[in-house]
């Protein structure tokens, strides 16, 4: 069998299409895995990760600690706000004082981005990217392609719009590395000064009008509104925007199709969804949280075997 | 690389129908017991038994799960490639059942001790037998042995026991392969 072309998982743009087949076939197992009475397998239990996350986080660092858990691997956690990193460490020295410890792997989420790639460059572990920044955050848009698969049967050919905040958003990046790879259209929507200007030269359509993007995709990511990363008025109001780029239950019923609505949480209720739409059917929101523990395993997984003994 | 056939197609079917034989014997009419073929090769001994008893011996019905191990194996890590996982499929519960795991070869064990660990995750069954159509004894790393064996092969180390199926490979053949 094939194994993944990187020894760490540190952004989409640096992985091939194979590498993403590789592992949602290696999820498809692990969501086989997942859905037993007994949902643990004792593969990595020669393992030791660090979760380590200067930045908040809720859902991301629980579905990776329950990956972890779930492959029998030894976790420790640390957040920057118990360390001494408040004391002025520096991220090398925290980290090898870590991985002195025995460490095999590290999850790190940092504010600054290309983070990760800094780490992977000057210690000796495996690094998996949990979000950097505004730059990449690989596993959620793996995430997003797999549940893309598995409502839709495929990715390739399929039309994906994401709407919102795409200048902050490491998960917009991610997401267009990923599904430009597996070969769907993708159209990005929102406010012009939350789109980046060299959004096309990735390979993605811009759409200023949202009834149009829906009308044209099968899949609408709906991002949320960042507003901790906001720090100067990119709109005039949070209700304006939810007049112009928000999803409720009307316009949804306007289609003449049944599109699939996504967002990789938290979401803003009535902000960029309203709640009928994020509890409708056509959601597919809790299917990504469950496929998010499928996937991370199959990460873990595939890059724990490239760790000799 | 020398071969030669260890069982023909004829051998191979009377065997089968001996196997089938005795585990009718011991499990009559197979309400309390299972059988799991262990992934990826052991599943074509397993539906061959199960053809055999429902059509041959009219056993009325028999629960056939498929169980992939990958992810149980003692040799992550230590092989040159990432172990490929097959599909599990079974849609029973093996909670006080008698389990007959069926694999195509006995060689060191581990594979065997990998599935005892995995069945784990399905329950805890009332007895586990083993059944294997190769048993390549004296090749053994673990104390494990099965209880009901198609032949006996004693092969050495640099030797390979080949088995192919008509449905996969075009004909039913075992060959002892030198490397």
């Amino acid at each position: 069998m094939s194994e993944l072309s990187v020894n760490h998982l540190l952004g989409i743009k640096y992985l091939k299409e194979s590498d993403i087949q590789l592992i949602f076939e290696t999820a498809d197992h692990f969501k086989e895995v997942i859905n037993r009475s007994i949902k643990k397998v004792p593969s990595l239990r020669d393992i030791t990760i660090a979760n380590i996350f200067f930045e908040n986080s809720t859902r991301t660092k629980l579905s990776f600690e329950l990956a972890e858990k779930r492959l029998s691997a030894d976790v420790l956690n640390f957040s920057a706000s118990q360390s001494s990193v408040k004391k002025g460490e520096t991220l090398i020295d925290t980290v090898n004082n870590i991985l002195s410890m025995k460490v095999d792997m590290v999850v790190m989420r940092h504010p600054n981005p290309g983070a990760g790639i800094f780490l992977a460059k000057h210690v000796k572990a495996s690094i998996i990217n949990a979000g950097d920044g505004a730059h990449e955050h690989p596993t959620q848009a793996l995430l997003d392609s797999f549940s893309i698969r598995e409502k839709l049967g495929d990715v390739a050919g399929k039309n994906v719009v994401i709407v919102g905040d795409i200048l902050h958003s490491r998960v917009a990046l991610s997401n267009i590395f990923a599904l430009k790879l597996q070969g769907a259209n993708v159209k990005v929507c929102g406010p012009k000064t939350l789109i980046p200007k060299y959004v096309e030269s990735l390979g993605v359509g811009v759409e200023m009008d949202l009834k149009k993007a829906l009308e044209w995709c099968d899949v609408a990511n709906m991002l949320r509104i960042q507003n901790e990363r906001l720090d100067i008025s990119y709109f005039p109001t949070t209700r304006e925007y939810t007049q112009q780029f928000g999803v409720n239950k009307r316009l949804l019923d306007s289609l003449d199709k049944e599109i699939v609505i996504m967002h990789p949480g938290p979401i803003n209720r009535g902000v960029e969804i309203t709640s009928d739409v994020a509890d409708s059917k056509q959601s597919i929101i809790l299917n990504q949280v469950e496929n998010g523990v499928a996937v991370r395993m199959a990460v873990i997984y595939l890059l724990a075997s490239k760790i000799k003994q | 690389m020398g071969q030669k056939v260890l069982l023909s197609s004829k051998e191979i079917n009377i065997i089968l129908h001996r196997l089938a034989c005795q585990l009718l014997e011991n499990h009559e009419d197979f309400k309390d017991t299972v059988l799991i073929g262990i992934q990826p090769r052991g599943i074509y001994v397993a539906e061959r038994l199960v053809k055999i008893l429902l059509e041959e011996y009219k056993v009325k019905h028999i629960d056939l799960g498929f169980l992939d191990i990958t992810f149980y194996r003692d040799d992550f890590r230590r092989g040159e490639k990432t172990l490929e996982a097959t599909k599990t499929k079974i849609n029973f519960l093996v909670e006080d059942k008698k389990v007959v795991l069926i694999d195509d070869v006995l060689y060191t064990g581990r594979s065997i001790n990998a599935a005892l660990t995995a069945l784990q995750s399905f329950g805890r069954p009332r007895e586990v037998e083993l059944l294997t159509l190769i048993d390549r004894r004296f090749s053994r790393h673990l104390p494990i042995q099965p209880n009901y064996r198609g032949r006996q092969v004693d092969a050495i180390d640099n030797e390979k026991v080949k088995v192919m199926w008509e449905e996969n490979d075009g004909e039913d053949i075992i060959y002892l392969i030198n490397r």
